[in-house]
């Protein structure tokens, strides 16, 4: 077998390979096969005939357009939220915390990932509602009461909170790997912190911003449980997907919706690389 | 048994594919006539039950409706061992049943039930074998929701109206119009199912509210008097602090007092009391909808003895009147009163299982919405339509 390296390739990827090819790579093929059938009104069953008749009802009917729409502004605005959040965290994490708060630091920032997503939006909802935490807290030292529960307001909220992790770390891992000589050496210089960090720190942490941008914007772009429990009501893209599945049993066209996150993920991610996320992960 | 009941309401929606199928039906249809035949309408049913069953039985059901209560007994008596699965929502309910799997019964929602008649998956069955069936009360013999051109295809089970839940504190007396729902002094007050099937209650209230629309049968629709329930939802819309999603939701909404006004199921007022919120529900003047469900017998039902054995035993009136009051719904046995009011006082008349017909007629079951009208015209929206305006109307 030592005579024959490719051999041992051959055996090490072989089953990872054939899962990757045989059930995640399938899927999605099929996915975008799906998409360009149809069903029989009559007995919902599908009709394998080529069109494209679920992408024009996409593109055409205003609804999905404000939907689709209303769903990326929310993964715009939760990516900028994270964004804003994480890098300051990030920055004080890796280059101004003791070793010690820096473990603290991490922990409390994978903690929430180890309770389930459920529990934590239901805990939100606590927070959020009209006899929630923040209303009864505000009220008690005289302030109004923001009434955020089963708001527009409260899904950017919860998103936020739920995802941040995501991209706190990409942040983190990036930041660390900022040389200190480079930080020294702007300081020999006569750069101030304030510029050091523009300059320096920033552009080389980028990436790391850049990744974590993708899970954030890919994670809110997919998600329908946020919505459904969070918010007042209004669908985002997931939520129609789930409905055509569950409700009205029109596979081909949740599968012609679900293509058009993967067409804005696939953007996205063209441009990521272009930002050098790629070698930050 | 509340988790997977919540998802009843999405269930109903399921009845999408049956409506849709019913349109593309529509067109071949002879006004007002007969039906399409479903698939299996050929099938005959079997005409005596063996008196030992098959040994097991395979059910597909609302969480809550098989119980150790009437499970145990119906066991020993019969020795069919139930093994059973909860549903989370009508469609689940369909898509089980269509999958294939060794499925004998499944209690389907009255918005589902086309749907798993249209596309075979359930088959004719005999009432001449269900002793209590003539016990039921007459509009649930026989009811469009699960009877085509005269065969049925499953026997009745329970029910309940959709009502109008109001917070106490708030509505001293009860409002008397589903008109609160769509009154602007209770912006962001208000709450409804996040359900396409709802556009049947706005019809509802525009049928009394607005007579020149000769609205007669919220489900059945022209493209005039559907255009203006939409309208009416759209303005609704900004009224509406939550499209509820499932039960625990709604009841939340209540409890914490985001909202003091809804629709709602039968269940939640008696959850909500037992919570000690401050709530009750009403059936306004104009009538409400609702729901019922019905066991159906799967078309490759491996047990079939075993199945028509368990539809008679949750037909009996003491099974029923178990059934009712652990659920909160109302059975469709007749006989079922008295054993309500021994097993819990007043049950009876709180959940109308003692109502007269003219009760029944003010109730408009769930269906599923189909072009073809009453007057045989292929004139009215269908559930495809209702699906897309229900998604329009929240934008």
């Amino acid at each position: 077998m030592w005579r024959w390296p490719w051999l041992r390739t051959v055996l090490l990827l072989a089953l990872p390979l054939a899962w990757f090819v045989a059930i995640y790579f399938a899927s999605l093929v099929l996915l975008l096969i799906t998409s360009f059938w149809t069903i029989d009104t009559f007995t919902t069953e599908i009709v394998q005939s080529w069109n494209l008749d679920n992408f024009q009802t996409i593109l055409t009917e205003p609804t999905y357009r404000t939907i689709i729409g209303r769903t990326v502004w929310m993964a715009v605005r939760v990516t900028l939220i994270d964004a804003t959040i994480a890098f300051p965290f990030a920055y004080f994490m890796a280059r101004v915390a003791s070793r010690r708060t820096q473990t603290l630091l991490f922990a409390a920032v994978l903690l929430p990932l180890w309770a389930s997503y459920l529990a934590r939006l239901y805990a939100w909802i606590l927070i959020l509602n009209h006899s929630g935490v923040l209303n009864s807290s505000l009220q008690s030292i005289g302030l109004p009461a923001p009434n955020l529960g089963y708001t527009e307001n409260a899904m950017l909220i919860v998103f936020s909170y739920i995802w941040l992790p995501f991209m706190i770390i990409p942040t983190y891992a990036a930041m660390e790997r900022v040389p200190e000589s480079l930080i020294e050496a702007a300081r020999d210089l006569g750069a101030r912190g304030w510029r050091t960090t523009l300059d320096v720190v920033l552009p080389l942490a980028l990436p790391g911003v850049v990744a974590g941008s993708i899970f954030t914007f890919s994670l809110t772009l997919g998600d329908y449980i946020t919505p459904i429990l969070i918010g007042p009501g209004t669908s985002f893209i997931g939520n129609v997907v789930y409905s055509n599945l569950g409700i009205a049993n029109n596979v081909p066209f949740a599968a012609a919706l679900s293509v058009v996150p993967v067409v804005i993920m696939a953007v996205y991610l063209l441009a990521a690389r272009r930002l050098g996320a790629f070698e930050a992960l | 048994m509340k988790g997977s009941q919540f998802h009843r309401l999405v269930a109903v929606a399921a009845a999408g594919a049956a409506v849709m199928a019913m349109s593309a039906c529509g067109s071949t249809s002879t006004g007002g006539a007969a039906l399409r035949q479903p698939p299996t309408a050929g099938m005959k049913p079997q005409t005596s039950v063996a008196a030992t069953g098959e040994g097991a039985l395979n059910l597909i059901d609302w969480g809550g409706y098989v119980q150790t209560l009437w499970q145990k007994p119906f066991e020993d008596a019969t020795g069919c061992k139930i093994s059973y699965k909860d549903a989370g929502s009508s469609d689940e309910m369909v898509s089980l049943m269509a999958s294939g799997g060794s499925w004998d019964m499944v209690s389907a929602s009255g918005d589902a039930d086309l749907r798993l008649i249209y596309n075979g998956s359930v088959k004719p069955m005999n009432t001449d074998l269900i002793p209590d069936w003539k016990n039921f009360q007459t509009k649930f013999q026989s009811p469009p929701f699960n009877t085509i051109n005269g065969i049925h295809y499953g026997i009745s089970l329970q029910w309940g109206p959709n009502t109008l839940l109001y917070n106490t504190d708030k509505f001293p007396t009860a409002p008397t119009s589903w008109g609160a729902l769509y009154d602007p002094q209770y912006t962001g007050l208000i709450t409804v199912p996040d359900n396409a099937i709802q556009i049947a209650d706005a019809a509802l209230y525009l049928s009394v509210k607005n007579p020149s629309l000769k609205i007669t049968d919220p489900y059945e629709l022209t493209q005039t008097q559907f255009d203006a329930v939409v309208n009416l939802l759209k303005t609704q819309k900004p009224l509406v602090k939550k499209y509820w999603p499932d039960i625990a939701t709604e009841e939340t909404l209540f409890k914490s007092g985001d909202v003091v006004l809804g629709a709602a199921w039968p269940i939640m007022t008696t959850d909500l009391h037992l919570a000690g919120a401050h709530t009750a529900d009403t059936i306004p003047s104009e009538g409400a909808t609702g729901w019922a469900d019905t066991w159906m017998l799967a078309t490759n039902a491996p047990h079939p003895n075993c199945a028509y054995k368990w539809a008679a035993w949750v037909s009996t009136a003491k099974v029923q009147a178990e059934q009712a009051i652990n659920y909160g719904e109302t059975p469709v046995n007749k006989g079922a009163c008295a054993e309500m009011e021994s097993l819990s006082p007043g049950s009876c008349a709180n959940f109308h299982a003692n109502a007269p017909e003219s009760y029944f007629n003010s109730i408009k079951f769930w269906k599923t919405p189909i072009i073809t009208c009453d007057d045989g015209t292929d004139t009215c929206m269908a559930y495809d339509k209702w699906q897309a305006a229900w998604t329009a109307i929240k934008g």
